[in-house]
Protein backbone atom coordinates (compact mmCIF):
# COMPACT_ATOMS: atom_id res chain seq x y z
CA UNK A 1 0.00 0.00 0.00
CA UNK A 2 2.86 2.35 0.83
CA UNK A 3 4.12 2.47 -2.73
CA UNK A 4 0.77 3.67 -4.08
CA UNK A 5 1.10 6.91 -2.09
CA UNK A 6 4.83 7.50 -2.12
CA UNK A 7 5.37 7.01 -5.84
CA UNK A 8 3.15 9.91 -6.95
CA UNK A 9 4.70 12.11 -4.26
CA UNK A 10 8.18 11.17 -5.43
CA UNK A 11 7.20 11.85 -9.04
CA UNK A 12 5.78 15.22 -8.06
CA UNK A 13 8.90 16.10 -6.12
CA UNK A 14 10.93 15.21 -9.18
CA UNK A 15 8.85 17.43 -11.41
CA UNK A 16 9.29 20.31 -8.95
CA UNK A 17 13.07 20.00 -8.68
CA UNK A 18 15.06 21.88 -11.33
CA UNK A 19 17.93 20.06 -12.97
CA UNK A 20 21.07 22.10 -13.67
CA UNK A 21 21.73 22.87 -17.34
CA UNK A 22 24.67 24.81 -18.68
CA UNK A 23 24.31 27.43 -21.41
CA UNK A 24 26.28 26.05 -24.35
CA UNK A 25 25.42 28.75 -26.88
CA UNK A 26 23.48 32.00 -26.95
CA UNK A 27 22.31 33.69 -30.15
CA UNK A 28 20.62 37.04 -30.54
CA UNK A 29 17.55 36.75 -32.79
CA UNK A 30 16.49 40.41 -32.81
CA UNK A 31 16.51 43.42 -30.51
CA UNK A 32 14.87 41.61 -27.57
CA UNK A 33 14.86 37.88 -28.34
CA UNK A 34 17.63 35.40 -27.64
CA UNK A 35 18.00 31.69 -28.31
CA UNK A 36 19.74 29.61 -25.66
CA UNK A 37 21.10 26.12 -26.17
CA UNK A 38 21.26 24.30 -22.86
CA UNK A 39 23.17 21.11 -22.08
CA UNK A 40 22.59 19.02 -18.96
CA UNK A 41 25.28 19.30 -16.30
CA UNK A 42 24.49 15.74 -15.19
CA UNK A 43 21.03 14.22 -15.58
CA UNK A 44 18.79 15.34 -18.43
CA UNK A 45 15.04 15.84 -18.28
CA UNK A 46 12.83 13.42 -20.19
CA UNK A 47 12.84 14.00 -23.98
CA UNK A 48 10.79 17.03 -24.97
CA UNK A 49 8.34 17.01 -27.89
CA UNK A 50 7.10 19.73 -30.30
CA UNK A 51 4.58 21.94 -28.51
CA UNK A 52 5.85 21.24 -24.98
CA UNK A 53 7.58 23.67 -22.64
CA UNK A 54 9.94 23.65 -19.71
CA UNK A 55 10.14 25.86 -16.65
CA UNK A 56 13.45 27.72 -16.91
CA UNK A 57 14.90 28.95 -13.64
CA UNK A 58 17.28 31.88 -13.37
CA UNK A 59 18.63 31.13 -9.90
CA UNK A 60 17.82 33.83 -7.41
CA UNK A 61 15.47 35.61 -9.81
CA UNK A 62 12.63 33.28 -10.74
CA UNK A 63 11.13 30.76 -13.10
CA UNK A 64 9.16 31.09 -16.34
CA UNK A 65 7.60 28.67 -18.84
CA UNK A 66 9.36 28.66 -22.21
CA UNK A 67 8.43 26.54 -25.23
CA UNK A 68 11.00 24.43 -26.96
CA UNK A 69 12.02 26.08 -30.24
CA UNK A 70 14.66 23.77 -31.65
CA UNK A 71 15.08 20.81 -33.94
CA UNK A 72 14.31 18.17 -31.33
CA UNK A 73 15.34 15.13 -33.36
CA UNK A 74 18.73 16.67 -34.10
CA UNK A 75 19.37 18.12 -30.66
CA UNK A 76 19.74 15.04 -28.46
CA UNK A 77 19.70 16.12 -24.83
CA UNK A 78 20.40 19.74 -25.75
CA UNK A 79 17.41 22.01 -25.12
CA UNK A 80 16.77 24.97 -27.40
CA UNK A 81 14.64 27.83 -26.13
CA UNK A 82 13.97 31.24 -27.67
CA UNK A 83 13.23 33.85 -25.03
CA UNK A 84 11.99 37.40 -25.20
CA UNK A 85 13.70 39.65 -22.66
CA UNK A 86 10.65 41.39 -21.30
CA UNK A 87 10.51 40.91 -17.51
CA UNK A 88 12.98 40.36 -14.66
CA UNK A 89 13.25 36.59 -15.14
CA UNK A 90 13.41 36.56 -18.93
CA UNK A 91 15.98 39.37 -18.88
CA UNK A 92 18.10 37.32 -16.47
CA UNK A 93 17.74 34.24 -18.70
CA UNK A 94 18.69 36.19 -21.82
CA UNK A 95 21.70 37.63 -20.02
CA UNK A 96 23.02 34.15 -19.25
CA UNK A 97 26.08 33.44 -21.34
CA UNK A 98 27.99 30.28 -22.24
CA UNK A 99 29.03 28.43 -19.10
CA UNK A 100 26.30 29.86 -16.90
CA UNK A 101 24.01 27.37 -15.19
CA UNK A 102 20.22 27.56 -15.23
CA UNK A 103 17.58 25.30 -13.72
CA UNK A 104 15.23 23.29 -15.90
CA UNK A 105 12.00 21.47 -14.96
CA UNK A 106 9.84 19.55 -17.34
CA UNK A 107 8.98 18.81 -20.03
CA UNK A 108 5.42 19.92 -19.40
CA UNK A 109 2.22 20.15 -21.37
CA UNK A 110 0.81 18.31 -24.34
CA UNK A 111 2.22 18.25 -27.86
CA UNK A 112 1.24 19.42 -31.33
CA UNK A 113 -1.05 16.71 -32.79
CA UNK A 114 1.31 16.09 -35.68
CA UNK A 115 -0.31 12.74 -36.43
CA UNK A 116 -3.54 14.61 -37.30
CA UNK A 117 -1.66 16.26 -40.17
CA UNK A 118 -0.34 13.05 -41.67
CA UNK A 119 -1.26 12.84 -45.37
CA UNK A 120 -2.80 16.30 -45.11
CA UNK A 121 -1.59 19.82 -45.85
CA UNK A 122 0.01 21.34 -42.76
CA UNK A 123 -0.45 25.07 -42.26
CA UNK A 124 1.52 26.78 -39.52
CA UNK A 125 0.61 30.37 -38.66
CA UNK A 126 2.78 32.36 -36.26
CA UNK A 127 2.46 35.90 -35.03
CA UNK A 128 5.23 37.85 -33.30
CA UNK A 129 6.95 35.60 -30.77
CA UNK A 130 4.58 32.80 -31.78
CA UNK A 131 7.02 31.37 -34.29
CA UNK A 132 9.40 29.65 -31.80
CA UNK A 133 6.76 27.17 -30.49
CA UNK A 134 5.94 26.23 -34.10
CA UNK A 135 9.54 25.73 -35.12
CA UNK A 136 9.93 22.17 -33.73
CA UNK A 137 6.81 21.15 -35.67
CA UNK A 138 8.28 22.68 -38.84
CA UNK A 139 11.55 20.79 -38.33
CA UNK A 140 9.60 17.60 -37.73
CA UNK A 141 7.56 18.05 -40.89
CA UNK A 142 10.71 18.74 -42.91
CA UNK A 143 12.44 15.68 -41.46
CA UNK A 144 9.44 13.51 -42.37
CA UNK A 145 8.43 15.46 -45.47
CA UNK A 146 6.82 12.58 -47.35
CA UNK A 147 4.29 12.04 -44.55
CA UNK A 148 2.58 15.37 -45.21
CA UNK A 149 0.90 17.15 -48.07
CA UNK A 150 1.78 20.77 -48.63
CA UNK A 151 3.75 22.50 -45.90
CA UNK A 152 2.82 26.16 -45.51
CA UNK A 153 4.33 28.59 -43.02
CA UNK A 154 2.68 32.01 -42.59
CA UNK A 155 4.39 34.45 -40.25
CA UNK A 156 3.47 37.97 -39.22
CA UNK A 157 5.41 40.56 -37.26
CA UNK A 158 5.22 44.23 -36.46
CA UNK A 159 8.17 45.35 -38.56
CA UNK A 160 10.98 43.63 -40.48
CA UNK A 161 13.26 44.29 -37.49
CA UNK A 162 10.93 42.33 -35.20
CA UNK A 163 10.97 39.14 -37.26
CA UNK A 164 12.55 36.07 -35.70
CA UNK A 165 14.73 33.51 -37.49
CA UNK A 166 14.84 35.68 -40.59
CA UNK A 167 17.74 33.84 -42.27
CA UNK A 168 16.04 30.54 -41.60
CA UNK A 169 12.77 31.83 -43.06
CA UNK A 170 14.66 32.92 -46.18
CA UNK A 171 16.29 29.50 -46.43
CA UNK A 172 12.94 27.74 -46.04
CA UNK A 173 11.41 30.06 -48.59
CA UNK A 174 14.02 28.90 -51.09
CA UNK A 175 12.99 25.26 -50.73
CA UNK A 176 10.83 23.62 -53.37
CA UNK A 177 8.86 21.51 -50.92
CA UNK A 178 7.39 24.21 -48.69
CA UNK A 179 5.75 27.62 -48.95
CA UNK A 180 6.69 30.47 -46.65
CA UNK A 181 4.99 33.85 -46.60
CA UNK A 182 5.90 36.65 -44.23
CA UNK A 183 4.03 39.87 -43.59
CA UNK A 184 4.71 42.87 -41.37
CA UNK A 185 2.38 45.58 -40.10
CA UNK A 186 4.54 48.41 -41.35
CA UNK A 187 7.81 48.75 -43.20
CA UNK A 188 10.20 51.26 -44.66
CA UNK A 189 11.49 51.35 -48.19
CA UNK A 190 14.00 48.52 -47.68
CA UNK A 191 11.29 45.87 -47.29
CA UNK A 192 10.11 44.11 -50.44
CA UNK A 193 7.68 41.70 -48.82
CA UNK A 194 4.05 41.73 -47.75
CA UNK A 195 2.66 44.47 -45.53
CA UNK A 196 -0.54 43.77 -43.60
CA UNK A 197 -1.67 41.47 -40.82
CA UNK A 198 -0.87 37.78 -41.13
CA UNK A 199 -4.55 36.92 -41.68
CA UNK A 200 -4.32 38.62 -45.09
CA UNK A 201 -2.01 35.82 -46.22
CA UNK A 202 -4.58 33.11 -45.59
CA UNK A 203 -6.98 33.54 -48.57
CA UNK A 204 -4.22 33.04 -51.15
CA UNK A 205 -2.07 30.54 -49.24
CA UNK A 206 -1.48 27.36 -51.26
CA UNK A 207 -3.29 24.68 -49.25
CA UNK A 208 -6.42 22.63 -49.72
CA UNK A 209 -8.79 23.66 -46.91
CA UNK A 210 -10.77 20.44 -47.35
CA UNK A 211 -7.74 18.42 -46.43
CA UNK A 212 -5.56 20.59 -44.20
CA UNK A 213 -4.64 20.99 -40.56
CA UNK A 214 -3.51 24.28 -39.00
CA UNK A 215 -1.37 25.03 -35.95
CA UNK A 216 -1.54 28.65 -34.79
CA UNK A 217 0.57 30.50 -32.20
CA UNK A 218 0.63 34.14 -31.23
CA UNK A 219 -1.11 36.59 -28.95
CA UNK A 220 -4.69 35.52 -28.23
CA UNK A 221 -6.25 38.24 -30.35
CA UNK A 222 -4.10 37.25 -33.32
CA UNK A 223 -5.08 33.59 -32.88
CA UNK A 224 -8.78 34.51 -32.73
CA UNK A 225 -8.68 36.41 -36.00
CA UNK A 226 -6.43 33.82 -37.61
CA UNK A 227 -8.84 31.02 -36.68
CA UNK A 228 -11.72 33.01 -38.16
CA UNK A 229 -9.78 33.58 -41.38
CA UNK A 230 -8.93 29.87 -41.61
CA UNK A 231 -12.58 28.96 -41.08
CA UNK A 232 -13.60 31.52 -43.73
CA UNK A 233 -11.16 29.76 -46.04
CA UNK A 234 -13.03 26.50 -45.40
CA UNK A 235 -10.98 24.81 -42.70
CA UNK A 236 -13.22 23.09 -40.10
CA UNK A 237 -12.72 24.37 -36.53
CA UNK A 238 -11.83 20.87 -35.35
CA UNK A 239 -8.74 20.89 -37.60
CA UNK A 240 -7.32 24.10 -36.11
CA UNK A 241 -5.07 23.92 -33.04
CA UNK A 242 -3.71 26.83 -31.04
CA UNK A 243 -1.10 27.05 -28.31
CA UNK A 244 -2.10 29.06 -25.26
CA UNK A 245 0.03 31.08 -22.91
CA UNK A 246 -0.87 32.17 -19.39
CA UNK A 247 1.12 32.94 -16.28
CA UNK A 248 2.38 29.60 -14.98
CA UNK A 249 4.07 28.79 -11.73
CA UNK A 250 4.13 25.08 -10.95
CA UNK A 251 3.79 23.57 -14.42
CA UNK A 252 1.98 20.51 -13.08
CA UNK A 253 -1.57 21.71 -12.43
CA UNK A 254 -1.28 22.37 -8.69
CA UNK A 255 -1.10 26.12 -8.24
CA UNK A 256 -3.95 27.20 -10.53
CA UNK A 257 -2.20 30.30 -11.90
CA UNK A 258 -2.82 29.22 -15.48
CA UNK A 259 -6.47 28.36 -15.04
CA UNK A 260 -8.74 29.26 -17.94
CA UNK A 261 -12.28 28.36 -16.95
CA UNK A 262 -12.42 24.60 -16.50
CA UNK A 263 -8.93 23.96 -17.86
CA UNK A 264 -5.40 24.35 -16.52
CA UNK A 265 -3.16 25.28 -19.39
CA UNK A 266 0.04 23.76 -17.97
CA UNK A 267 -1.70 20.42 -17.35
CA UNK A 268 -4.31 20.16 -20.14
CA UNK A 269 -2.60 22.37 -22.71
CA UNK A 270 -0.88 24.41 -23.95
CA UNK A 271 -2.16 23.00 -27.25
CA UNK A 272 -5.94 23.05 -27.69
CA UNK A 273 -8.32 22.38 -30.52
CA UNK A 274 -9.98 25.62 -31.57
CA UNK A 275 -13.55 24.41 -31.14
CA UNK A 276 -12.77 23.32 -27.58
CA UNK A 277 -11.46 26.70 -26.51
CA UNK A 278 -13.19 29.29 -28.68
CA UNK A 279 -16.06 29.98 -26.27
CA UNK A 280 -13.65 30.53 -23.36
CA UNK A 281 -11.58 33.08 -25.24
CA UNK A 282 -14.66 35.24 -25.69
CA UNK A 283 -15.28 35.52 -21.94
CA UNK A 284 -14.05 38.83 -20.55
CA UNK A 285 -11.61 38.75 -17.64
CA UNK A 286 -11.35 34.95 -17.73
CA UNK B 1 -3.82 33.65 -74.36
CA UNK B 2 -6.77 34.45 -72.12
CA UNK B 3 -9.07 37.31 -73.03
CA UNK B 4 -9.69 40.32 -70.84
CA UNK B 5 -13.16 38.95 -70.10
CA UNK B 6 -11.67 35.74 -68.75
CA UNK B 7 -9.04 37.55 -66.66
CA UNK B 8 -11.70 39.79 -65.11
CA UNK B 9 -14.28 37.15 -64.32
CA UNK B 10 -11.65 34.83 -62.77
CA UNK B 11 -10.96 37.34 -60.00
CA UNK B 12 -12.93 36.94 -56.75
CA UNK B 13 -14.09 40.56 -56.97
CA UNK B 14 -15.83 40.13 -60.30
CA UNK B 15 -16.89 36.52 -59.88
CA UNK B 16 -20.43 35.84 -61.12
CA UNK B 17 -20.82 38.91 -63.33
CA UNK B 18 -23.31 38.26 -66.13
CA UNK B 19 -22.06 38.43 -69.70
CA UNK B 20 -23.57 41.84 -70.48
CA UNK B 21 -22.04 43.42 -67.40
CA UNK B 22 -18.72 41.73 -68.10
CA UNK B 23 -18.63 43.14 -71.62
CA UNK B 24 -19.44 46.63 -70.34
CA UNK B 25 -16.64 46.45 -67.78
CA UNK B 26 -14.13 44.85 -70.13
CA UNK B 27 -14.80 47.70 -72.56
CA UNK B 28 -13.11 50.01 -70.05
CA UNK B 29 -10.15 47.68 -69.39
CA UNK B 30 -6.71 46.99 -70.82
CA UNK B 31 -3.67 44.92 -69.90
CA UNK B 32 -0.70 46.67 -68.38
CA UNK B 33 2.73 45.86 -66.97
CA UNK B 34 4.90 47.69 -64.43
CA UNK B 35 8.58 46.99 -63.76
CA UNK B 36 9.81 46.58 -60.19
CA UNK B 37 10.04 49.97 -58.53
CA UNK B 38 7.78 51.70 -61.06
CA UNK B 39 4.91 53.84 -59.73
CA UNK B 40 1.36 52.92 -60.67
CA UNK B 41 0.06 56.21 -59.25
CA UNK B 42 1.14 58.97 -56.93
CA UNK B 43 -0.52 60.32 -53.77
CA UNK B 44 -2.63 63.40 -54.53
CA UNK B 45 -2.81 62.81 -58.28
CA UNK B 46 -6.11 62.50 -60.14
CA UNK B 47 -7.54 58.99 -59.59
CA UNK B 48 -9.37 57.91 -62.72
CA UNK B 49 -8.20 54.35 -62.78
CA UNK B 50 -7.93 51.14 -60.76
CA UNK B 51 -6.14 47.84 -61.18
CA UNK B 52 -6.92 44.15 -60.90
CA UNK B 53 -3.60 42.50 -60.11
CA UNK B 54 -2.74 39.35 -62.03
CA UNK B 55 0.86 38.94 -60.90
CA UNK B 56 3.21 40.64 -58.46
CA UNK B 57 2.91 42.79 -55.40
CA UNK B 58 1.94 46.47 -55.19
CA UNK B 59 2.93 48.52 -52.13
CA UNK B 60 0.76 51.40 -50.96
CA UNK B 61 3.24 53.97 -49.69
CA UNK B 62 2.97 57.21 -47.78
CA UNK B 63 5.73 59.72 -47.21
CA UNK B 64 6.06 60.52 -43.51
CA UNK B 65 8.27 63.51 -42.61
CA UNK B 66 11.38 62.45 -40.70
CA UNK B 67 10.56 58.77 -41.32
CA UNK B 68 10.67 58.62 -45.10
CA UNK B 69 8.58 56.38 -47.30
CA UNK B 70 6.44 53.93 -45.30
CA UNK B 71 4.51 51.02 -46.77
CA UNK B 72 1.09 50.75 -45.11
CA UNK B 73 -0.17 47.77 -47.06
CA UNK B 74 0.69 45.47 -49.94
CA UNK B 75 -1.82 44.06 -52.41
CA UNK B 76 -1.31 40.85 -54.33
CA UNK B 77 -2.65 38.76 -57.22
CA UNK B 78 -6.43 38.60 -57.52
CA UNK B 79 -6.88 41.78 -55.49
CA UNK B 80 -8.01 45.25 -56.48
CA UNK B 81 -5.80 48.33 -56.14
CA UNK B 82 -7.64 51.63 -56.00
CA UNK B 83 -11.07 52.84 -55.01
CA UNK B 84 -10.43 56.58 -55.18
CA UNK B 85 -11.89 56.57 -58.73
CA UNK B 86 -15.31 55.77 -57.23
CA UNK B 87 -15.86 58.77 -55.01
CA UNK B 88 -15.09 62.48 -55.28
CA UNK B 89 -12.66 64.15 -55.19
CA UNK B 90 -11.06 61.27 -57.16
CA UNK B 91 -7.56 61.76 -55.76
CA UNK B 92 -5.14 58.99 -54.79
CA UNK B 93 -4.66 58.74 -51.04
CA UNK B 94 -1.43 56.77 -51.28
CA UNK B 95 1.33 56.13 -53.78
CA UNK B 96 1.19 52.77 -55.54
CA UNK B 97 4.56 51.16 -56.23
CA UNK B 98 5.36 47.88 -57.97
CA UNK B 99 7.44 45.88 -55.48
CA UNK B 100 8.27 43.40 -58.23
CA UNK B 101 7.18 42.90 -61.83
CA UNK B 102 3.44 43.56 -61.86
CA UNK B 103 0.96 42.42 -64.48
CA UNK B 104 -2.49 43.88 -64.11
CA UNK B 105 -5.75 44.67 -65.80
CA UNK B 106 -6.11 48.44 -65.72
CA UNK B 107 -9.60 49.97 -65.70
CA UNK B 108 -10.56 53.43 -66.87
CA UNK B 109 -12.54 54.69 -63.87
CA UNK B 110 -14.02 57.67 -65.69
CA UNK B 111 -15.32 55.33 -68.43
CA UNK B 112 -16.82 53.01 -65.79
CA UNK B 113 -18.41 55.87 -63.83
CA UNK B 114 -20.12 57.01 -67.04
CA UNK B 115 -21.44 53.48 -67.69
CA UNK B 116 -22.63 53.22 -64.08
CA UNK B 117 -24.51 56.54 -64.42
CA UNK B 118 -26.20 55.19 -67.52
CA UNK B 119 -26.92 51.75 -66.03
CA UNK B 120 -27.79 52.02 -62.29
CA UNK B 121 -28.05 48.21 -61.97
CA UNK B 122 -24.44 47.90 -63.10
CA UNK B 123 -23.54 50.78 -60.76
CA UNK B 124 -25.22 49.07 -57.79
CA UNK B 125 -23.55 45.77 -58.56
CA UNK B 126 -20.11 47.35 -58.86
CA UNK B 127 -20.58 49.43 -55.73
CA UNK B 128 -21.58 46.31 -53.77
CA UNK B 129 -18.48 44.50 -54.96
CA UNK B 130 -16.21 47.41 -54.10
CA UNK B 131 -17.90 47.80 -50.71
CA UNK B 132 -16.81 44.23 -49.92
CA UNK B 133 -13.25 45.09 -50.90
CA UNK B 134 -13.41 48.22 -48.73
CA UNK B 135 -14.80 46.30 -45.74
CA UNK B 136 -12.10 43.65 -45.90
CA UNK B 137 -9.41 46.36 -46.15
CA UNK B 138 -10.99 48.21 -43.23
CA UNK B 139 -10.97 45.05 -41.10
CA UNK B 140 -7.35 44.41 -41.97
CA UNK B 141 -6.49 48.00 -41.07
CA UNK B 142 -8.29 47.64 -37.74
CA UNK B 143 -6.20 44.57 -36.98
CA UNK B 144 -3.06 46.52 -37.82
CA UNK B 145 -4.21 49.28 -35.47
CA UNK B 146 -4.81 46.74 -32.70
CA UNK B 147 -1.16 45.78 -32.91
CA UNK B 148 -2.04 42.10 -32.64
CA UNK B 149 1.58 40.99 -32.16
CA UNK B 150 2.22 43.33 -29.26
CA UNK B 151 1.95 42.68 -25.58
CA UNK B 152 1.31 44.74 -22.51
CA UNK B 153 4.98 44.81 -21.52
CA UNK B 154 6.03 46.92 -24.52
Amino acid sequence: MATSTTEPVAALRGSMTPLPYRVARRRRENHDNWTLELEPVEDAIEPIAPGQFTMLYAFGVGEVPISTSGDIEASGTTLVHTIRAVGAVTKALCAAGPGDVLGVRGPFGNTWPIEAAHARDLVLVGGGVGLPPLRPAIYHALAHRSEFGKLVVLYGGRTPEDLLFRKELERWRGRLDMDVEVSVDSAGSGWNGNVGVVTKLIPAAPFDADDAVAFVVGPEIMMRFTARALIDRGLPPERIWISMERTMRCGVGLCGHCQLGPTLICRDGPVYRWDELESLLGVHEL
Amino acid sequence: MRTLDALIVESPVFEGLDQDQLELIAGCASNTVFAAGERLFREGDQADTFFLLRHGLVALDAYVPNRGQLTVETVGPGEIVGWSWLLPPHRWHFTGRAVELVRAVQFDGACLRKKCDEDPLLGYDLLTRFAQVLVSRLQATRLQLMDVYGDKHD
